[in-house]
């Protein structure tokens, strides 16, 4: 079925994996913060899978000694992309949080004046 | 065969790492976890010849993320009760995910095992690139353009964060951390100086070394370090912005300088002029990665105007 040798195998699987898990907890995290951080463990399995296609000529023929260099400029590109977005969904949670709590205080108020009237 | 199982036990603990931060209860564990799972990943990487990827991942995905979810967690209210799922909302979404699983994984078995052609292209086209190692030849030569593009998001982020960001807390720091902090700084300079040099030849370059600088100035700034660093500073904000600015006009500057100006094309170098550009693009895009990701991760110091009211009361 296939002509991988085991150890990308084990690297495409543990890439599928990463992907899965953070899917999962992308879909059922209760909280945006988890959310954010199944993003980037999505993130990082799609960054494996790239690494493990720019070495997969290194693991079958002894005679190449490069890494495919595109790929890896890729990935350095998106890490940094995805941490910059990262540090813009978290800016965007700490203010949302902060709008919660402020809209939280006059609500309680209004509920603890009600029964007085 | 010894090395498989090395890799084994590798891949084990990443999906177990991971697994974990998603299956935590309480939210400081899953982002420690995250920490660890960023940590192991870098070694992934080393073992999978990407030394580039390692080095960035080090600082970048396991540092300043930890960094940015713990200050983030910082200003969350504290859960008192953490959520419990039921049984069908928990079940519906792992069936849903095991059935995606199974669909990449058949199409992820059918790949061919051999070598892109990128690399012989690569290799043909770096002796005219300015540098001799291939991943920055790519990223700054070849590929010029995807980081012209990083450094203007990188740029839009910051800008993004700073019209949400919401006042700092101020925080107190223990005189060991502070010793210590004071005690890592020359040498993670030395180190980015080094990473940023290097780059030419070897593993290294502007991320990895901009990334670092990035982390040396989050640990000085948590320990109430560097107030100047900050957007109110001109110089800072000019820094910010000469990442992309330089790159550009170094562009301008070689569409100028291309002999005859016959085919004019948008972001390449002359060849004999490669080198110079190249260091120098790469030293202000250093500069403006560290001092981009530092205002990101910290934030702005806080002021002890804010204290006296302004800030404080609304």
């Amino acid at each position: 079925m296939t002509d991988l040798s085991s150890q990308l195998l084990l690297y495409i699987g543990t890439a599928a994996g990463l992907f899965g898990i953070g899917l999962y907890g992308f879909i059922v995290g209760p909280q945006t913060l988890r959310r954010i951080l199944a993003l980037n463990i999505i993130g990082a399995g799609i960054f494996m899978l790239m690494v493990v296609l720019a070495y997969r000529g290194l693991a079958e023929e002894a005679a190449l000694t490069l890494t495919d260099p595109v790929l890896h400029a890729l990935i350095l590109t998106g890490l940094v992309v995805a941490v910059s977005a990262t540090a813009f969904a978290l800016a965007l949670l700490t203010r949302l949080n902060q709008a919660k709590s402020a809209q939280c205080k006059p609500d309680q108020l209004r509920h603890g004046q009600e029964p007085e009237q | 065969m010894r090395l498989l199982l090395f890799d084994a036990i590798l891949c084990l603990l990443l999906l177990t790492l991971a697994l974990a931060s998603i299956l935590s209860r309480q939210l400081a564990h899953a982002v420690i976890l995250y920490i660890a799972f960023g940590l192991m990943m870098a070694l992934a990487w080393a073992r999978l010849a990407a030394p580039d990827l390692a080095l960035a991942e080090a600082a970048i995905g396991a540092g300043l993320t930890g960094a940015l979810c713990f200050s983030a967690l910082a200003h969350q209210q504290p859960q008192l009760k953490p959520d419990v799922l039921n049984w069908p909302k928990r079940l519906w979404p792992a069936v849903f995910v095991l059935l995606m699983l199974g669909g990449v994984l058949a199409a992820l078995l059918q790949l061919p095992p051999s070598a892109s052609q990128l690399i012989a292209v690569t290799q043909a086209g770096i002796g005219n690139s300015g540098v001799s190692h291939p991943v920055t030849a790519v990223l700054l030569n070849f590929r010029s353009w995807d980081t012209l593009l990083e450094l203007v998001v990188l740029l839009l982020a910051l800008l993004g964060a700073r019209q949400v960001a919401p006042e700092v807390k101020p925080a107190t720091s223990w005189p060991l951390s502070l010793g210590w902090s004071r005690l890592l700084a020359p040498m993670v300079i030395l180190l980015a100086g080094y990473l940023l040099w290097a780059g030419a030849s070897q593993p290294g370059g502007a991320f990895q070394a901009g990334a670092l600088l990035a982390a040396g100035a989050v640990v000085l700034r948590l320990n109430q370090q560097l107030s100047w660093l900050s957007w109110s500073n001109f110089w800072i904000r000019l820094l910010i912005v000469s990442g992309v600015l330089v790159f550009v006009l170094m562009a301008l500057l070689a569409i100028l300088l291309t002999p005859g100006n016959t085919d004019v094309v948008w972001l390449r170098w002359p060849p004999h002029l490669a080198a110079g550009i190249i260091l120098l693009v790469e030293l202000f895009a250093t500069l403006a990665i560290a001092l981009t990701l530092t205002l990101l991760v910290a934030g702005e110091p806080a002021s002890t105007g804010a204290e006296h009211g302004c800030g404080e009361g609304a």
